[in-house]
């Protein structure tokens, strides 16, 4: 009996031994959320059963898994990018001030939010892949700018009162056959946001684009080894600056989401959002020492986190920081955890070698 | 004949470039730029006035007093930084919230459980131990993290950077206590009888130290010879691990430093304004101070003057009306310039241009 259950141990082992970093981190990530999931609904009752408290998480972060593609993207490409946080409050600043001040239209801002997010994408992108600047310097740096132009557009926090954007704010999107009954008894649909559909269809379109295009492989292939990426006649440079452009993008994507679902202006948004993406992603199994990640894993990532604040503030630890505390003392965590599958990756490279 | 003159020209340029290859040429340089530019624009910025401040002590009060007042707090943190970005070629970006935590332990140490207690409840230099013995430990902690389980310095310390000024809210349970004694904010206010701000005293001790220890240690050889090249410092005998570590942990004394003057000038703390955006301006010194970004070889008095020019910077900026909140991305920009010309593809270009420009004015001159 002992000796079945040992096989099957050791087989197991095997098979994880046998994954690839990509999909051993990932499998982790997913297997923490669905058990944080699982004590949730055990411990804390029955709000967690109900479909729109998932909903609600998705709704308040579609934004952010945005932003985390993007980053995930640029780490996998083996550079980092802090400005993200940045840009999401610069674009919403922007947009705001463009809808009520200069009396722009939606289709105007979303270009707008675009622009600003291929513009600090170009910029950083250049700077990092053909001036050959660390990447930490140029985005924190990129950080720094955005949220300081965000106070020079226009100093104070306002509400949007543009019509058209607050009937595409408040637009819903019934789920069917998820609602849930409330007290009264009455059945209440569930729902999401506009935002929760551009995020899920980006994360689709980069899983597939990480996978099996080339220009996917290319980023792997860069963030595994710079120097072996050159020999195989991969354009390193312009990889390289084609992720950084990409997260710009994203991060001014995220960033008209992010205003989408707030429906304000102001210098104080997407605070420590950048943090919360690169947690996110190294969560979702991204490695920083790039070449490893998936999009998926980040998507888990995101919830993860989202999971945890939940599960903090239905705790009663609802003070402010207890949330920064706990994101912190996950993200040490899984940094510990992946600096052990290296050193252990690495031991076994040399043992094989030798 | 023509031999020459080309000789001198030769001597010229030869001094020239080492002057222009100097270190301290950058912060010397940038230094000057402010002090013209504000020449120009108002030569009042250069008063210096002797007043009486509130309590009746004599101070001197003036712009750039201002610089030597504030600018001393970020010279101290340019000391650790330099040795941090020296050794491990990664910055630390928990500074800010390193001296949160840090004031925020000072403050809880000084007031017991009371916000606002008439005498305080422990003596200052007591309260100022703990308070290094915890930054040391929150900078062992990054050490810890950069050197011993080799993570990136940057992500190493954002786990601070985020969490930091939750921590130091929790230590006080999100009260702000206020000291009200008055030695207490000698530390970074006035003795009396001294119109010179303290800090910048604090700031000069430290700098003392500094240089004795780089002097009569091997501190700094170890640093550099770490961050040159961490592979051979092992095969010369070297725990590159060890020294990485103690670059962290000093950066920690640093930061209790700081935080000590910064809750002195206030007499209490605001957690998530204190030192707000400090790390940005202590990296800033550094690379300002011609220190590689990416770790090797450093200069201590080229940090310490950078950041006394990032504080001119600054209150130039506030001078002309400058908000507060706008001012990292006229910052930012100056980093941006710093970093792109000292990048050494833009660098080659440069030299290369140099080149072409002087043969050609040379050619232009051999025929007369």
């Amino acid at each position: 009996m002992s000796k079945t259950s040992s096989a099957g141990k050791s087989g197991l082992a095997k098979r994880i031994g046998k994954m690839t970093d990509t999909n051993l981190l990932m499998s982790i990530t997913i297997v923490v959320f669905l058990v944080m999931y699982l004590g949730a609904i055990l411990f804390l009752g029955d709000g967690f059963l109900k479909s729109q408290q998932f909903f609600n998480m998705l709704n308040a972060n579609a934004s952010l898994i945005i932003l985390s593609c993007g980053m995930s993207l640029v780490m996998i490409n083996g550079g980092i990018d802090i400005s993200v946080g940045g840009v999401t409050a610069l674009v919403s600043m922007s947009c705001a001030v463009y809808l009520d001040y200069h009396g722009g239209n939606v289709f105007g801002a979303l270009l707008l939010a675009l622009g600003i997010g291929l513009a600090f994408g170009l910029v950083q992108g250049y700077l990092i892949a053909y001036l050959d600047i660390q990447p930490f310097i140029v985005t924190l740096a990129g950080m720094f700018f955005a949220r300081g132009m965000t106070t020079i557009v226009h100093t104070n926090p306002f509400n949007v009162e543009n019509e058209a954007f607050l009937k595409l704010k408040n637009a819903r999107i019934i789920v069917p056959f998820l609602g849930s009954y409330n007290k009264r008894g009455v059945y209440v649909d569930a729902y999401i946001e506009i935002g929760v559909i551009v995020a899920l269809l980006i994360v689709a379109a980069l899983f597939f684009a990480l996978k099996w295009t080339k220009t996917g492989r290319n980023f792997y292939a860069v963030g595994g080894n710079r120097q072996s990426a050159l020999m195989l006649g991969i354009n390193v440079k312009r990889t390289t600056f084609l992720s950084h452009l990409l997260c710009g993008l994203l991060a001014g994507i995220g960033g008209f989401v992010y205003f989408l679902h707030v429906g304000s202006g102001s210098a104080s948004h997407a605070m420590g959002a950048e943090m919360n993406a690169i947690a996110s992603s190294i969560i979702g199994g991204t490695m920083l020492t790039g070449g490893v990640g998936n999009i998926i894993g980040t998507f888990f990532g995101v919830m993860s986190l989202a999971l945890i604040q939940n599960i903090v503030s239905s705790v009663g630890l609802d003070q402010a920081w207890w949330t920064g505390i706990t994101i912190a003392a996950m993200l040490c965590l899984f940094l510990i955890v992946q600096s052990i599958i290296i050193a252990r990756r690495k031991k076994a490279n040399s043992a094989a070698a030798r | 004949m023509s031999k020459m003159s080309t000789k001198p020209v030769s001597k010229g340029g030869q001094l020239l470039s080492s002057i222009l290859h100097h270190q301290l040429i950058i912060p010397i340089a940038a230094l000057l730029l402010l002090t013209v530019f504000n020449l120009i624009a108002d030569p009042s910025f250069f008063r210096i006035t002797l007043g009486t401040n509130s309590a009746g002590h004599p101070v001197l009060s003036g712009y750039l007093i201002t610089i030597i007042d504030y600018g001393s707090e970020l010279a101290i943190l340019a000391i650790g930084m330099t040795l941090v970005t020296a050794a491990s070629g990664g910055q630390d970006i928990s500074v800010g919230a390193g001296i949160a935590i840090s004031g925020s332990v000072l403050l809880r140490v000084l007031c017991g459980t009371e916000s606002r207690p008439e005498t305080l409840q422990a003596p200052i230099i007591v309260a100022f131990l703990v308070c290094v013995v915890v930054a040391m430990i929150f900078g062992a902690f990054n050490g810890a993290l950069v050197a011993y389980f080799k993570i990136q310095p940057m992500v190493a310390t954002l786990i601070l950077f985020t969490a930091g000024r939750s921590i130091a809210a929790w230590i006080n349970n999100n009260e702000l206590p206020i000291v009200s004694d008055e030695t207490f904010s000698f530390f970074g206010g006035y003795i009396p009888g001294i119109p010179i701000p303290t800090p910048f005293f604090i700031a000069l001790i430290c700098f003392v130290i500094t240089w004795a220890v780089l002097k009569f240690t091997t501190l700094g050889l170890y640093v550099q010879s770490v961050g040159i090249n961490e592979k051979t410092s092992r095969l010369n005998g070297l725990n590159p691990e060890m020294i990485k570590f103690i670059t962290y942990v000093l950066l920690g004394l640093c930061v209790a430093v700081c935080g000590l003057i910064k809750v002195s000038r206030l007499s209490t703390i605001n957690y998530s304004v204190i030192a707000k955006d400090i790390e940005m301006d202590a990296i800033l010194a550094v690379a300002l101070g011609g220190n590689a970004l990416s770790g090797g070889k450093f200069n201590m008095g080229a940090s310490i003057l950078g950041a006394y020019v990032i504080q001119f910077l600054t209150t130039t900026l506030y001078k002309f009306d400058v908000q507060s909140d706008a001012l990292s991305a006229y910052k930012a920009v100056v980093v941006i310039l710093l970093v792109v010309l000292s990048a050494p593809v833009v660098r080659e270009k440069l030299s290369s241009l140099l080149k072409l420009a002087t043969s050609r004015l040379r050619s232009a001159k051999s025929p007369t």
